[in-house]
């Protein structure tokens, strides 16, 4: 069995790095539709996709990856929202692991918006 | 919903919004009495009398961004399916109980799918709210606290890589304990 002495051990080594980060206007806030139209259409994975991914790729300082309720369009999870500080928000649909790993090195390493996974985009999917 | 564990994360998330400070979850496999019993304690607002008479009903919920609310309904339905059965019980003000009995062996039984990661998740995206989590399988069972983890932890917060990573971990190698690794 793994044991909490294992969870001290962790908590000892990490004394004094806590509050580091800190959330302010900078901040970008990656947020995944998590109701029951959005787990039932795949978005468990999308969430652990890219939270995994924004911590390998130590962007934790500056993006949080959290999760909310419906969004209201249920057909075209799972949804995945970008809100960057003084930018429009940026909505991708139908996402997926792969698609969730494209959008952290393109939009959140890079910068460039993947215009083909957008709503805005959404009248070419059939 | 492909797995009994999408069901458990969809209808705790509704235990997190009635304002839960605990939410206890427990995943009972008996092979003896050929049932899964899977139980969700909140302590959350609770629910008046109309509203448990409806909740079942797949055309009444309390949100206003859409008029269906499928959660519930998914689940009694992939109980009762296997010959199990669901009920829901729930005090205004105390807190709601639901619970999903599935006959173990039923063809019909979806798999429990991926425990560890529903909650995983429910644990490390509801900082504010406590889990409490029980997996028993035949005799063996282990459980997670999360205000056991909360009193070690001081103030860290879950969602600091190297104490997510421990949290899956923790429920990973656990399960596998319990169960053999066997999928159930």
């Amino acid at each position: 069995m793994k044991s909490l002495e294992e969870l001290k051990a962790i908590r000892a080594k990490m004394q004094g790095q806590v509050g580091l980060r800190a959330e302010d206007h900078t901040h970008t806030r990656v947020v995944v539709g998590m109701a029951t139209c959005g787990i039932a259409s795949g978005a468990r994975p999308v969430l652990n996709t890219l939270a995994d991914e924004v911590q390998k790729r130590n962007l934790t300082d500056k993006v949080s990856v959290t999760q909310t309720g419906c969004i209201g369009l249920c057909k075209y999870e799972p949804i995945v929202e970008v809100l960057e500080p003084g930018k429009p928000k940026i909505t991708y649909i139908k996402m997926n692991p792969e698609k969730a790993l494209t959008v952290v090195e393109q939009h959140l390493v890079r910068g460039q918006v993947v215009e083909e996974y957008t709503l805005s985009a959404a009248g070419d999917i059939k | 919903m492909p797995e009994i564990s999408l069901n458990v994360l969809d209808v705790a998330e509704n235990s997190t919004r009635a304002g839960a400070s605990l939410v206890e979850i427990r995943v009972l496999a008996d092979s003896a009495k050929d049932t899964l019993t899977i139980q969700i304690l909140d302590d959350g607002c609770g629910m008046t009398e109309e509203q448990i008479a409806h909740v079942t009903d797949p055309f009444f919920t309390t949100r206003k961004t859409r008029k269906v609310g499928l959660g519930v309904p998914f689940f009694k339905y992939a109980a009762e399916i296997t010959g199990g059965s669901f009920s829901i019980t729930s005090t205004v003000g105390v807190g709601t109980t639901v619970t999903a009995v599935f006959v173990l062996s039923s063809i019909d039984r979806m798999p429990l799918g991926d425990m560890t990661s529903t909650i995983h998740s429910l644990i490390v995206y509801h900082p504010d709210t406590d889990f409490l989590y029980t997996y028993q399988h035949d005799g063996n069972s282990f459980s997670l606290d999360t205000r056991e983890f909360r009193e070690i932890l001081g103030g860290v917060p879950f969602d600091v890589p190297e104490i997510s990573q421990y949290i899956r971990e923790y429920l990973e190698e656990n399960k596998t304990e319990v169960d053999g690794g066997v999928p159930i």
